[in-house]
């Protein structure tokens, strides 16, 4: 039986690191190659090694395929490439290959530059690792060689994510990478067609949540930010620089157009400019009301959010700003933090998760007097509010993903066992469908049943239909005959007779044979027409004849009766049938082993 | 042929001098015939290749054919498909003869055999496809012959079984046009071994290819399956599981038609007992296949996604319970349960606790959940509505929106619950679908009423920059029911602070406050001292009259005064002196009230209820008081028509709802007095040289009649054609009486004799016109001119004059018969005001745009008629046809015109004022009865391309609107 494994190196019943092995078809693919966040040792990239102890990577593995630019999912592509060592195909869509070059060199950036670290990628190579990018397109189909096929499907997300069909033969993959289901205010909502893959790779961070509605978390955070700019407040949102931060923008942007307010809205400057300039050429990643106007006025040309200058917080009246980053743990949104805490009128707005330790998380569980570093305290008196915007699919996304894709087969990566656990079951009693969740290094095996095409004669086609109805009926299998000739690589199935031409063969004639004993007194022409006439009576359909020189004939069946000299009760029916008869002749043989009615004696 | 043919013209000719015009056509007709399929004939038998025929028959397919030449050329066609062999030509044959059959007046069954024929030696599958399309349109041409209509049907499935999938198609299309219930057919014809044979109805035909291999024969089965059931034919119920199954086809439109189909059966059988699989419960029909295709809002396919969130709406029979399923999401957070937004606000709400702003843990999940019990993909309606708003495409939306409306309207628990959802569509990104949102909200809200919480979400759109938005959510609020004297409050508040951001909603902020007062009354009452801040001890400074939001209090306060007789005592002095002059200047929003110690209560009881009828008693007898004058001569009678045109205009003031008839029937009499007075001068006893000046009040009424007329007709909606052609008649007198006129004036002999023609003309098409209506006219002066129109047509245009003359004066008052319902079309400018002081100033010869904001009630079609004059001080004007987009329609009978008209003008020394006034143009040839027809509309979609409207007959205008001056002020460039 044909298989697929799927080793998860990163993300197998954990967040972060995504990096997963697939082999299918005697292809090695990997998927993503991402780093984890809360490590900064080796611990921190996948194990490479399991691959291969020595040497480079490029004999190993077919492609790479990189689902989107966050860098849980592709922060260790320049170490793998260039510092493992592989020279195949990276995949990866254009927004991806435009905006991860930016994200990696500023991971760089802080690693080397920041925290002084050496053995680590160089702007060089991350350059060099970007040469190996093949971009995608949505929905267009890959030949990465004869037989690896790769198509990318919208996944929502970030800008640029896809999920990932993986085809060899009539085997399949598909990889989502992460995605979301419901759609927000820049990006739309992942789709898949009924693709029916033998495995789905599914992300499953939220596999234990059904979120409310989007819109009331909106509406929540557009009133709290009016409200507080009413007041004549500041409003500082911390934020991480690409993803969520855009989608924020946009609502404050069009919040902003339709209720005609005057507040400036700024944005700390950096690498989204950059990013921000990539969104306003991808607009056909984007959702559908920014695709439809944005011949009007691109949406990403805000008109009310301009560039923050470090002055800018000491002004006086009302501003929102976007600070990087989202934890309030360093940088331009911890020192705007200090400068506006003391003021009640001011709020803080945290639109996602906070790690424990930061000041994010002390803010958020309700700390007033925060310590800071050199002794000093500060008061806390601004508004601390929490909104989650996150773009995940929750449980209900996840399940609604199987069924678009109506898999044979559900893997669950990228999310916590726990978790896990409580979808699995849920995936296994809803679709009744296996469902894996392999730890890191665990290999999941899935057995295929792959179908095997197969070339057949037209001739032969034709014959079998006359046979039958005009129309194939898809619904009931039909079975026919033929030989199935398996020569230099390629099946064929032709009639009997031309694979004995073919082959140079004779013909050989099977029959089977078969004595059944009867009890009869009656002599033997007798017994013969009374099993004429019960065979007659018994099968209606087929033409059963009483032939001249003592035979029945059941279609092409020969019944003979004959009786030994010792024992004339006993009469022997000697049946024989060729072996295309085989069904009929069984069927009779153990009739007649019955005996024959008593009415008819 | 020829020969004879020239010796008929040559007859003609030496016949009559003057060829009657019909003639000619009718000889071209005949010779066309021949012409036309010989021609075409010899074009194909000229084509030597395949191309060449497709080229001629491409060709000939441009031109119409007459429908005596049709059945020749079907001949032609069918002797040259037989001898065709290009499949492309055959396949174009087809195709004609389809069209050609489908020529208005020719009965195709002489073509059936013929078709049928083609059919049965055709070996090509597209062209059979075509065949099988032209054999459709023959059949839908003979609807009432059932021997053909069978014969096709057999053909079809004769068919069926062709491997091609387009034939197939086509066959199934046929059976669904034209299969009806008692055809039962046998499908034994080919030898194929279904020993089944015996008889088989149409439904079981189709249903059997529900199971096609080809999705696009799945999907014209299925729209076979609709069309049998458009066409009243009971669907059979045994079909349902089967549709069920292609709900979850692989292919979106067979999905969609399948939603379509299993909508169908849930109508007919809404009570049917179907079982659940896998378990042994069972449920009605209707509830089943709502939650199918509540399952199928969140398909894979936009398209289907609409159409099920469409059907759902429809859906009126579902039990509660499965209707309220479609709001629910059950929330879980790290496997416990939580509560939704909605949920939280409510529950904040009922504890008495105003919302503090969330906390971090706010919403923290509580109790844990049984893994057991979460249902992760809920069975059916689960949720339904919640995807659907929540959906990627507005369209989806849009449709989810409505189906809630159409539900909510015909629940009112369910209008309660999914309240929480249309409020939150008000933050929709898309313009679109929060207004229809809003809508949705207006409609339901007899239904409901909004909590605090829900109001203030409402109320935040309130700032929307969008002016639509801004209105229809004013129109919600005069709707709304609320809860508390906080809500009112709240309310309150956010329309001033609205009103104080965008100034130009006054009135719709007034009108909005009117009705909240109204409908609140017991909620306003607590909150009145603090509204007009009077104070026990002190006197508060008497607030500025002129202040608009001082207004907006005052108009909610007395409104809910009109309704709660304690409310005045409340009041201090300035307020009962502010309520005089606003009672004054705005009376449509401050109702009568009942004060303590003033005269007002005179006004207040005649505007009780009954005086409506006694209004409409009094008017109906000054009509019938008019109608005794007998002879228009006798010498009270233009004494009581002046009486009873001021009566009526009095009356039109006192009562609005009587208005539009009074002011009608005012202005017919008015032109009534005039035609008497213009005929009873002395100038037509006197000889014609001695009255040349005379003539000049006699001309001016004439004129004036006529435009009066044209007011009539026009600027009045709800006219029966009895009016219309009372109005017609008075017009047709007031030609005549020009006609005289010019024939007095003696001009000369030629422009008589074309005015004769044309008055002429007039009575052929009045006749015409008003057909049924003439027996109502007998003894008017039209029915005696028909009486004499032999003899006028062909007299000579003095004795017709003379003949008029007399008829004129002997002539009656016609009665007018008092339609049911008559509006007069009047438009008020809101903006500008023309109170602005301000000079709009802008360069010379660039152009300046000005906001014109108007009310339009009782006008159909604006977007036809409707025009804005700009007149300048130097006599200059101009017309502007307003854009389509720039007419709303707030409410029936209601149109609101905001455009903008640009000005531009040579400079001007200093500002000057220009008018700007609304008028609304008519065109003669299309009545008033027929303003709505399809030829008015077709103008309209004329001029969308760029053409100028057609010209027919008097083009003009009437103004409806009192003028506004604006300032203006051209400036000589700098340079």
């Amino acid at each position: 039986m044909p298989e697929i494994k799927v080793t998860p190196l990163g993300a197998g019943q954990d967040v972060g690191r995504s990096c997963i092995l697939v082999s299918i078809g005697g292809k090695n693919i990997m998927l993503d190659c991402g780093m984890h966040m809360g490590y900064n040792d080796d611990r921190r990239f996948p194990d490479f090694s399991y691959i291969t102890q020595s040497g480079r990577l490029t004999e190993f593995l077919d492609c790479v395929i990189i689902s989107h630019f966050h860098l849980d999912h592709c922060g260790a592509l320049p170490f793998m490439s260039e510092m493992v060592g592989y020279d195949g195909p990276i995949y990866m869509t254009h927004p991806t290959k435009a905006i991860c070059p930016i994200l990696l060199e500023d991971f760089r950036k802080i690693t080397v530059d920041k925290k002084g670290e050496t053995n680590f990628f160089t702007s060089q190579m991350i350059k060099d690792c970007m040469k190996k990018v093949v971009p995608l397109n949505l929905h267009q189909t890959v030949q990465v060689d004869d037989e690896l096929e790769i198509k990318a499907y919208y996944a929502g997300h970030v800008l640029g994510a896809a999920m990932v069909q993986i085809k060899v033969g009539s085997e399949s993959v598909v990889y989502t990478g992460d995605y979301n289901m419901t759609p927000d205010r820049h990006l739309g909502a992942a789709w898949m067609d009924k693709c029916r893959p033998d495995v789905l790779i599914s992300e499953s961070t939220y596999a234990t949540t059904i979120r409310d509605s989007k819109r009331c978390r909106e509406r929540d955070f557009l009133k709290k930010v009016h409200e507080s700019i009413e007041r004549g407040g500041k409003v500082l949102i911390p934020v991480f620089a690409l993803g969520r931060a855009q989608e924020l923008c946009i609502l404050l942007e069009t919040f902003w157009e339709r209720m005609n307010l005057k507040a400036p809205i700024y944005f700390s400057t950096g690498l989204t400019e950059k990013a921000n300039h990539y969104y306003k050429l991808f607009i056909t990643w984007t959702n559908q009301k920014i695709r439809k106007t944005f011949v009007q006025r691109n949406m990403f040309e805000f008109k009310h959010i301009k560039a923050f200058d470090r002055s800018y917080a000491d002004n006086p009246g009302p501003m929102v700003v976007f600070a990087t980053p989202g934890m309030l743990h360093a940088g331009q949104s911890l020192q705007i933090f200090k400068k506006w805490a003391g003021n009640e009128k001011n709020m803080v707005i945290m639109p996602g998760y906070c790690v424990q330790g930061t000041i994010g998380h002390k803010i958020l569980n309700g700390q007033r007097k925060l310590e800071m570093e050199g002794r000093s305290t500060l008061e806390v008196k601004l508004q601390v509010e929490y909104m989650s915007f996150s773009a995940h699919a929750d449980a209900k996304g996840i399940m609604q993903l199987i069924r678009m894709a109506e898999p044979r087969s559900v893997l669950l990566v990228h999310g916590e066992a726990v978790k896990m656990e409580f979808l699995k079951g849920k995936i296994e009693q809803e679709f009744s469908i296996d469902c894996h969740m392999p730890a890191n290094g665990e290999t999941a095996t899935v057995l295929t049943n792959p179908s095997v095409p197969v070339d057949i004669s037209l001739k032969l086609l034709k014959r079998e239909m006359a046979l039958g109805g005009p129309l194939p009926d898809p619904k009931k299998p039909r079975t026919m005959h033929g030989t199935l000739i398996m020569k230099d690589n390629s099946l064929k199935l032709v009639s009997s007779e031309q694979a004995l031409k073919e082959l140079g063969l004779n013909e050989h004639q099977l029959r089977f044979t078969c004595r059944v004993q009867l009890q009869d007194q009656k002599p033997e022409p007798e017994t013969l027409s009374r099993v004429y006439t019960h065979l007659r009576s018994v099968l209606k359909g087929s033409s059963v004849q009483l032939l001249p020189d003592g035979t029945v004939m059941v279609e092409s069946i020969l019944i003979k009766v004959s009786s030994s000299p010792e024992d004339p009760d006993t009469k022997t029916l000697l049946l024989s049938w060729s072996y295309q008869d085989e069904d009929l002749g069984s069927f009779l043989s153990s009739l007649l082993k019955k005996g024959l009615p008593a009415a008819l004696c | 042929m020829a020969a004879h043919l020239k010796k008929r013209v040559y007859e003609e000719f030496s016949h009559v001098v003057q060829i009657p015009q019909e003639e000619a056509p009718a000889k071209k007709l005949r010779l066309s015939k021949p012409s036309k399929s010989a021609a075409l004939h010899i074009d194909l038998c000229k084509a030597t290749n395949s191309t060449d025929a497709l080229q001629y028959l491409l060709q000939f397919a441009r031109k119409p054919v007459e429908v005596d030449s049709v059945e020749g050329v079907v001949r032609i066609l069918l002797e040259h498909y037989y001898k065709e062999t290009d499949n492309s030509v055959r396949l174009k044959i087809a195709s004609l003869l389809g069209l050609l059959s489908k020529t208005q007046g020719f009965r195709p069954d002489c073509i059936v055999d013929d078709a049928i024929n083609t059919l049965n030696n055709e070996k090509s599958h597209q062209v059979l496809a075509q065949l099988l399309d032209t054999l459709l349109v023959i059949g839908t041409q003979l609807p009432e012959s059932p021997a053909v209509r069978q014969r096709l049907i057999e053909m079809a499935c004769k068919h069926l079984a062709d491997t091609y999938f387009g034939v197939r198609n086509k066959c199934l299309k046929l059976l669904g046009f034209l299969g009806t219930m008692d055809t039962s057919l046998t499908k034994d014809s080919e030898g194929q071994g279904t020993s089944s044979g015996g008889a088989r109805d149409v439904q079981t035909i189709i249903s059997d290819y529900f199971g096609d291999q080809e999705p696009r024969v799945r999907t014209a089965a299925l729209k076979a399956m609709l069309q049998l059931h458009e066409r009243g034919i009971k669907i059979h119920e045994i079909i349902y599981d089967q549709a069920c199954r292609l709900l979850s086809d692989d292919y979106e439109q067979v999905r969609s038609a399948a939603v379509q189909i299993v909508w169908v059966l849930s109508q007919l059988y809404p009570e049917s007992i179907v079982p659940i699989p896998s378990s042994n419960e069972e449920i009605r029909l209707v509830d089943d296949v709502f939650g199918k295709i509540s399952h199928m809002v969140s398909d894979g396919s936009w398209m289907v996604r609409v159409q099920a969130a469409k059907t759902l709406g429809s859906m009126l029979q579902v039990s509660p319970h499965f209707l309220e399923q479609t709001l629910d999401k059950k929330l879980m957070s790290d496997l416990r349960r939580k509560r939704t937004a909605h949920e939280r606000a409510k529950e904040l709400f009922t504890s008495g606790e105003f919302s503090s702003g969330r906390k971090w843990a706010d919403d923290a999940p509580k109790e844990k959940l049984d893994t057991n019990t979460v249902n992760l993909i809920a069975s059916g309606a689960c949720g339904a509505f919640v995807h659907g708003l929540e959906d990627e495409m507005f369209e989806v939306r849009i449709a989810a929106v409505e189906a809630l409306s159409q539900l909510a309207r015909s629940s009112a628990s369910f209008a309660e619950k999914c309240l929480d959802f249309l409020v939150d569509m008000f933050n929709d990104e898309i313009e679109e679908v929060r207004l229809q949102s809003i809508h949705v909200l207006r409609e339901i809200s007899t239904h409901i009423t909004l909590r605090e919480d829900q109001l203030d979400t409402v109320l935040a759109v309130l700032e929307d920059s969008s002016r639509d938005i801004r209105e229809a959510l004013h129109e919600l609020i005069c709707y709304t029911n609320v809860s508390t004297k906080e809500c009112i409050q709240l309310a309150l508040l956010e329309l001033l602070k609205n009103l104080n951001k965008y100034p130009t909603d006054r009135n719709s902020v007034w009108k909005c406050l009117k009705f909240l007062g109204s409908r609140h009354p017991t909620l306003v009452l607590p909150l009145v001292p603090e509204l007009l801040s009077t104070h026990p001890y002190f006197d508060t400074p008497e607030p500025d009259m002129d202040d608009p939001a001082y207004i907006a209090v005052l108009v909610l306060v007395f409104n809910a005064a009109k309704s709660c007789p304690t409310m005045p005592a409340l009041f201090s002095d300035h307020t009962f002196r502010h309520y005089a002059y606003l009672r004054d200047s705005l009376s449509h929003l401050v109702p009568p009230l009942r004060l303590p110690g003033n005269g007002l209560d005179l006004v207040d009881s005649r505007c009780g209820s009954g005086s409506v009828e006694s209004a409409q008693l009094f008017l109906q007898q000054s009509l019938n008081r008019v109608s005794t004058i007998q002879n228009l001569e006798a010498p009270g009678a233009q004494d009581l028509l002046n009486f009873t045109i001021r009566d009526l205009q009095r009356l039109g003031e006192l009562q609005t709802e009587l208005a539009g008839a009074a002011d009608f029937c005012a202005t017919y009499l008015r032109c009534q007095l005039l035609l008497v007075k213009a005929l009873q001068e002395k100038l037509w006893n006197m000889a014609v040289p001695l009255c040349l000046k005379q003539n000049v009040t006699a001309t001016a009424a004439a004129q004036q009649i006529l435009e009066e007329t044209y007011k009539l007709e026009f600027l009045y909606s709800g006219l029966e054609s009895r009016q219309v052609a009372t109005i017609h008649h008075v017009r047709l007198q007031a030609k005549a009486l020009q006609l005289i006129l010019t024939a007095r004036s003696r001009q000369g002999l030629d422009p008589l004799i074309s005015s004769c023609e044309k008055f002429l003309l007039d009575i052929e098409s009045f006749q015409r016109l008003f057909l049924a209506e003439l027996p109502h006219l007998e003894d008017s002066f039209v029915d005696k001119l028909l009486e004499l129109l032999p003899r006028l047509s062909s007299c000579k245009p003095v004795e017709l004059v003379k003949i008029l003359q007399s008829t004129l004066r002997q002539s009656g008052l016609l009665q007018l018969p008092l339609p049911e319902q008559i509006h007069r079309a009047t438009a008020t400018i809101i903006e500008p005001t023309g109170e602005s002081d301000n000079p709009l100033k802008f360069t010379t010869g660039l152009v300046v745009a000005l906001d014109i904001d108007a009310t339009l009630e009782h006008v159909q079609n604006p977007q036809n008629t409707v025009k804005v004059q700009v007149l300048y001080p130097d006599g200059q004007s101009h017309v502007i046809h307003p854009k389509p987009g720039d007419f709303r329609k707030p409410g029936p009978d209601r149109h609101r015109l905001i455009t903008q008209v640009y000005l531009s003008h040579s400079a001007w020394t200093e500002p000057s004022q220009i008018e700007v006034r609304l008028l609304l143009g008519y065109s003669s040839s299309s009545t008033s009865l027929s303003s709505s027809s399809p030829a008015s509309k077709l103008g309209w979609s004329d001029s969308m391309d760029g053409l100028p409207p057609p010209e027919v007959a008097v083009e003009g205008t009437i103004p409806f609107s009192k003028p506004v001056k604006v300032l203006i002020m051209p400036k000589p460039a700098r340079r």
